[in-house]
């Protein structure tokens, strides 16, 4: 059963069938899916929960499939944790972090809407799914292809991180690493959808795609025994994310989930990269585009393609946005490890290092509910730690012996009361 | 020699299905201009009612986004290639 009416775009409300099509024939417009509300609000209901598993799945009603779901039944569903450690060190009463840095089975959010995208790519017949990535959208195609038996190619920017690249290529599909920026590759594999017979999740079938991330803003409510945070700190490259989660805090008030209490939208983004934080800041809709340079690679994308309804769905809710150095990326990854045991990508660096400014500034209030958004793996992006070690620390090496370790950790163990 | 110019599907119904179509031009606002007389519809869909090019239209020549270069008054020559990209895509 579907409660998909069609497609829809965004900027002149044209009406499109439930097919493969991702920009508007007229005006160049986003298309998004058009559910059946009312319908939906008739039959899905909190009572609908009871029996359903605990994955991204469980809120189907509101993803754009017809049937039932074929790929990604164990993603999603991923730990709120309340951050008692980080909250003591950032100075707010509370505090969680939405972790996706444990997704299954690719460590990042893009499980979920990788999930959603290859469902949809198999009902409309493709037998080849393909995708722009920075490299976790990558990992998360090519794994869920693998298990779904599609061919895949994936398409990177050649500089990625050396876990990215190994995270894709271990699936087997044809990794083809282009020699330019994110936006390069991007630009590329829009040419390529129109040529190539095959799903790219993020180009061609990108309305489709996209909506699985609402997914990480109904997990958010749920976990907060079916409320909405006050204020969200979310990483933002296309602004796909940010913009997602607000809809979902939006569809979960409409069908009566939540009560409608305000969200605040704040985006993250590296120094090296912010257009859409730029805009924030001027106060503007207008998008800059800029030539990304900075080690959150998963960020670098200098021309947003959902940057202008990020920074409306922001200012519009109120929020705003920072950006961080290399080096506070780098602050960011340690402080959310030590304090809460989470060891996330350089992308979860920029979001904690952006919540912290965000407070200490009085933008966000540390008397009200914050959720910091996490969204991949410190495993995948080793390379700014690897390049630190006066930052990170090195293993203490010794011989395997007694007086080896006493000597190497002397000023360490010099106050321990020892059991002989 | 003219510029190839590479047409976006959603447009390729005004260009006969063609994908890449010939054009003529010394900026990028003359090809534009071109590719109406040519294919006539395809202005409209691409710049709004005062002939700016719509938000979610990004050119390129010879791969670099005009954004980067001098906009709609990017200089264009025999030979080169732009391409006409949706911008709602990636990320």
């Amino acid at each position: 059963m579907s409660y998909v009416i069609g497609l829809k775009c965004r900027e002149c409300g044209r009406l499109y069938p439930k097919e493969v099509i991702n920009v508007c024939e007229y005006c160049f417009g986003s298309i998004e899916v058009d559910y059946d509300y009312d319908a939906i609000r008739r039959t899905f209901t909190k009572a609908s929960f009871a029996n359903r598993l605990a994955s991204l799945w469980r809120y189907r009603e509101l993803l754009p499939i017809e049937g039932e779901p074929t790929v990604g039944l164990s993603s999603g569903w991923t730990p709120l944790l309340r951050a008692h450690r980080l909250a003591d060190v950032l100075g707010v009463r509370e505090l969680y972090v939405k972790d996706d840095s444990v997704s299954h089975p690719t460590l990042s959010f893009k499980d979920r809407v990788v999930s959603v995208a290859l469902t949809r790519a198999k009902e409309l017949g493709f037998d080849t799914v393909a995708c722009a990535s920075t490299g976790n959208l990558a990992n998360a195609v090519s794994a869920h292809a693998a298990r779904a038996g599609l061919k895949c190619y994936v398409f990177i920017p050649a500089d990625l991180e050396i876990g990215k690249v190994v995270a894709s290529l271990i699936y087997r599909p044809t990794v083809v690493a282009v020699e330019g920026t994110y936006d390069d590759v991007n630009r590329l594999c829009a040419e390529l959808s129109a040529k190539y017979p095959w799903a790219f999740v993020n180009v061609n079938i990108r309305p489709y795609y996209a909506e699985g991330s609402k997914t990480y803003g109904f997990e958010i409510a749920e976990q907060l025994g079916w409320r909405v945070p006050a204020h969200i700190v979310v990483p933002a490259a296309s602004g796909s994310l940010i913009t997602k989660i607000a809809k979902a805090f939006k569809e979960l008030q409409l069908l009566g989930f939540v009560n409608d209490d305000p969200v605040r939208l704040y985006a993250a983004q590296p120094e090296g990269c912010s257009p859409i934080v730029q805009a924030i800041k001027a106060g503007s809709d207008i998008i800059k585009p800029v030539k990304p340079k900075t080690i959150a690679k998963s960020l670098a994308i200098g021309n947003p393609a959902d940057g202008y309804y990020a920074a409306k769905a922001i200012l519009e809710s109120g929020g705003t946005g920072e950006v961080v150095t290399d080096e506070e990326i780098v602050d960011g990854m340690k402080l959310l490890a030590e304090t809460e045991g989470v060891f996330t990508e350089t992308a979860g660096g920029v979001t904690v290092a952006a919540a912290k400014q965000l407070i200490e500034q009085g933008a966000i209030p540390r008397d009200e509910p914050i959720v910091i958004c996490i969204t991949g793996n410190g495993l995948k992006t080793q390379e700014p730690l690897l390049d630190r070690p006066d930052r990170v620390g090195r293993p203490v090496r010794i011989k395997p012996n007694l007086a080896a370790f006493e000597s190497a950790l002397s000023h360490q163990l010099s106050g321990i009361a020892t059991k002989q | 020699m003219a510029v190839t110019v590479r047409i976006p599907t959603p447009l390729q119904r005004l260009t006969n299905g063609q994908g890449e179509v010939a054009c003529e031009g010394k900026t990028v606002t003359e090809l534009l201009n071109n590719l109406e007389q040519r294919y006539p519809g395809v202005k409209e869909r691409l710049c709004d009612k005062d002939g700016k090019l719509r938000r979610f239209v990004n050119i390129f020549v010879n791969e670099e986004d005009i954004r980067f270069l001098q906009g709609d008054q990017t200089a264009v020559k025999d030979g080169d290639e732009v391409s006409i990209i949706p911008a709602i895509a990636g990320g």
